[in-house]
């Protein structure tokens, strides 16, 4: 019988070694030019008056995106206060009542489905329920649009981490003659509570980011957000978006590229907190 | 090699010391293997008789935190030296798992994967050897109208038998097996016992088992470890039945393990 | 007794409630789901009745005659997609390969960590380094090297002049950014595969590749696929990072180098501007976006689903 050639075998193996080698050692270079870019220059940007002015209309030198951060945040505390209770809501309906049913299923599936529609999409659907109707952009509408991301984004974590918490605790809050909601409250969800907290923080994470469907609904302004419900208000992601393709100034954009670094910080800090907290979790159970 | 009786030895294994990290399992293990027997690994579960068998065909070496030192010499050559073909040891010394490994491709794609990767035949010529290694894993009369079918699909006792028939295609010298019946029903480790029987003919066999009535059964010589150290080897009868070490007349009586 | 007034709501009773209550909350996202597409199709009527199927076929677009198509944006869509998967998931399959079988952990452990973090940071930053690093580099460096090192120029789709924008730069980025997301679920797919299959192969003196090429990809070949599905879906309505370096203009596209557009694209640029049928076009456009991420998100729904069902049996 003739043998295979052991070198050419060794040949390709070692190749594509090599090649992996590459391709990693390029895909942590252009990650790495990435973080170093929003690093190098967002710094620049920073100083006291960029943390605590207002944003300035353009060709006036100086200004801050101190409005555009406090924006942002109020954006998303209105995000959470509208998605996160019928998220978990809902997510304890598809882990305590609906397992295998048939509409638990539709509705597993269609949230499934929603994680992977395209944000901007969401801006547009509210966008036509909201703005268009009212005739007027707001940061209201803006929670709206992150919160209709953040909804099965929720409901999806708040049903696996439940799904978690062994049968056996559900029977033994139940045996002591504790009614279904007051059992699930105050001890399923209360076993699951780390994770639940880090589906939610995962989830304000993820929306935090978001500029287009902003664009459709909250847009943006110079103005510090205290119109919250009927005019457009700032917000960071899409100042950046102004400031990079609109304007033709470089102090606007060493600017925008302060505020990516800081929404970009922001995002770490949450994605860091998170896995902290789920590993102390992993940890003690 | 030949030992004092005139039996050639496969493989002599000198000093082997087995590291996990900083953790010792095997000490000064001192073995020689007879061509064309079979060899029986018995001792309680952690003993290190799967560890011994792993270092024949360097398999310990995916993990880099393990290290044996020491000599396995095989048909005068030291496998541990670092210049032994790693890929033609392991056409030589075939390797059994303790769960039936089939591959996720059809039960001739199985057979075929071992005797594709270390010779050049053209179609013909790998059905023939195909059918060649199922008959000689009494196993071709089970699946000759299944060839094409996945592997999984086959039961416990004819998946080992698919892993033998796929081991022996590569024409190796040695066959190792690791407990090869823990996981598979009575019937078919029967037929895997008998296979072992005829199996001896053409290979070295060193098996590892818990299952003390097997290695009586099948083995000729029989190796007892204890706590990573080889306490008694000889011919398997006798250490059945009237072994020279207290531990291993504790052990096969039943006594712990 | 005061213990006897607390019962007055029977726990039959409050379990309904919480029951319905709960049960409400999970049927909105079923809602949500088909309210996108009700709403959406409501305010792209017009536009569907003025242009009908042409819009879909129609490369026109003329806010002055009013008159819209959607070629170049779908085809837009398609290219920058299909350029973005074609590197992401190759790339991705060579990094989760060698960061599960082959990396020593200090090095897989830290850089599996930064590649998930990456993941998070927002589709407006790659946007960002795109239109402030990368095009730049692109127009000094790879589009001269691709058209005249490599005389790429002189076939179809390589020709024209550029200018740093448009559909490979788009591509690039948007396979820099789904290329955490695949490799996370590559590395998951890799992670599956029962290590005594891999030392089987390794025993049967398969070398390192023979046992990924032969025996993980094999076995992980479905969730492998799930993984392409996903970045598929990330790429073909991300704004962001599309829009600032593809160029923003409404032509068939003739070559990679060449500035164009996207359907999501097009909305963002146009619609603060947008009134009457323009607005309803563009409201069109959403739907065919909608529509296909639908079916992407569909058939990677099956395709889990059966995997899932698969792994279960086995």
């Amino acid at each position: 019988m003739r043998r295979r050639g052991l070198v050419l075998r060794k040949t390709i193996d070692i190749s594509m070694k090599l090649l992996s080698i590459l391709f990693v050692t390029v895909a942590v270079a252009v990650m790495l030019w990435i973080l170093y870019t929003v690093c190098s220059k967002g710094i620049e940007a920073f100083s006291w008056s960029f943390f605590v002015e207002p944003t300035k209309p353009y060709g006036i030198p100086d200004g801050g995106i101190a409005n555009a951060l406090l924006g942002t945040v109020i954006i998303t505390i209105g995000a959470v206060i509208i998605g996160v209770p019928p998220g978990l809501l809902g997510g304890i309906y598809l882990s305590e009542f609906a397992r295998n049913s048939k509409l638990g299923n539709i509705i597993r599936f269609s949230a499934n489905v929603m994680m992977g529609i395209p944000s901007i999409i969401c801006g547009l659907f509210v966008y036509a329920m909201l703005v268009y109707s009212t005739k007027h952009f707001s940061g209201f509408a803006g929670s709206v649009a992150l919160s209709v991301i953040m909804f099965p984004v929720i409901l999806r974590t708040t049903e696996d981490m439940l799904c978690m918490v062994p049968d056996a605790l559900r029977e033994s809050a139940l045996a002591i003659g504790m009614p279904r909601w007051r059992a699930t409250f105050s001890i399923v969800c209360k076993a699951a509570s780390s994770g639940l907290v880090t589906g939610v923080l995962l989830a304000i994470a993820r929306v935090s980011g978001e500029t287009a469907p902003l664009l459709f609904t909250a847009l943006w302004s110079d103005d510090w957000p205290f119109t919250f419900f009927t005019q457009p208000t700032a917000n960071l992601t899409v100042t950046i978006n102004e400031y990079a393709t609109n304007s033709p100034f470089n102090v606007m954009h060493t600017r925008a590229w302060g505020a990516a670094l800081v929404i970009t910080f922001i995002i770490l800090i949450l994605n860091i907190s998170c896995r902290i907290i789920f590993k102390n979790k992993e940890h003690a159970s | 090699m030949v030992n004092e009786n005139g039996e050639k030895i496969k493989i002599s294994v000198q000093n082997l010391n087995f590291f996990y990290g900083n953790h010792q399992a095997l000490f000064d293990n001192n073995l020689d293997i007879l061509e064309n027997r079979v060899t029986a690994v018995i001792g309680p579960s952690g003993c290190g008789k799967s560890t011994h068998l792993r270092a024949f065909n360097r398999i310990f070496e995916l993990y880099p935190e393990q290290r044996a030192k020491g000599k396995i010499i095989l048909d005068d050559e030291n496998i541990l030296d670092r210049s032994i073909d790693i890929l033609e040891l392991r056409r030589k010394v075939g390797m059994i798992f303790q769960k039936p490994t089939p591959f996720p491709m059809s039960v001739f794609d199985n057979v075929a994967y071992g005797l594709k990767l270390h010779f050049k035949l053209n179609k013909s010529q790998t059905a023939e050897r195909v059918e060649k290694a199922l008959r000689g894993a009494s196993l071709w009369d089970e699946v000759k109208d299944k060839l094409k079918k996945s592997g999984m699909a086959l039961s416990g006792g004819q998946q080992q038998r698919l892993c033998i028939a796929r081991a022996i295609a590569a024409e190796p010298e040695v066959l190792l097996m690791d407990e090869p019946t823990s996981a598979i029903d009575p019937v078919g480790t029967l037929k895997v016992e008998n296979l072992i029987e005829e199996l001896k003919e053409k290979f070295t066999i060193v098996i590892v088992t818990h299952n003390m009535q097997q290695a009586a059964r099948i083995s000729e010589h029989t190796a007892f470890f204890y706590e990573g150290h080889i306490i008694e080897y000889d011919l398997t009868k006798k250490i059945f039945t009237s072994p020279s070490n207290q531990k291993t007349e504790d052990y096969v009586t039943g006594r712990f393990g | 007794m005061s213990y006897c007034n607390k019962k007055l709501i029977q726990p039959e009773y409050s379990d309904r409630i919480f029951k319905v209550l709960t049960g409400a909350a999970a049927i909105l996202a079923a809602l949500l789901m088909l309210g996108f597409f009700v709403q959406l199709f409501w305010y792209a009527l017009p536009s569907i009745k003025t242009f009908g199927w042409r819009f879909l076929i129609s490369s026109e677009w003329d806010p002055v005659k009013q008159v819209y198509g959607a070629l170049p944006s779908i085809l837009g869509t398609l290219i920058t997609t299909g350029i973005a998967v074609l590197i992401a998931v190759p790339v991705s399959f060579i990094v989760s390969m060698f960061l599960v079988e082959s990396a020593p952990a200090w090095f897989s452990v830290p850089v599996s960590y930064a590649l998930d973090l990456l993941a998070a940071i927002p589709s407006i930053i790659y946007g960002m380094w795109g239109l402030f690093v990368f095009v730049p580099f692109m127009q000094s460096t790879v589009q001269p090297f691709l058209a005249n090192t490599l005389h790429l120029k002189s076939i179809p789709f390589f020709g024209g002049n550029y200018n740093g924008f448009g559909f490979l730069t788009s591509g690039i980025i948007l396979a820099l950014m789904i290329l955490p997301f695949v490799s996370a679920v590559m590395r998951d797919v890799f992670k599956m595969v029962p290590s005594v299959l891999k030392e089987s192969a390794f025993g049967a003196g398969a070398t390192s590749w023979e046992v990924t090429y032969d025996i993980t990809m094999k076995y992980g070949a479905r969730g492998l696929l799930g993984a392409v599905f996903l970045g598929l879906g990330r790429a073909v309505g991300e704004t962001m990072a599309v829009l600032f370096v593809i160029g923003n203009i409404q032509t068939m596209p003739k070559s990679f180098f060449q500035a164009g557009t996207t359907i999501a694209a097009t909305l963002a640029n146009n619609f603060a501007e947008a009134e009457g049928i323009f607005k309803s076009s563009l409201f069109e456009l959403g739907l065919i976006l909608l529509v296909m991420s639908f079916l992407i998100q569909v058939l990677a729904q099956l395709w889990l689903k059966r995997i899932s069902r698969q792994m279960g049996e086995s």
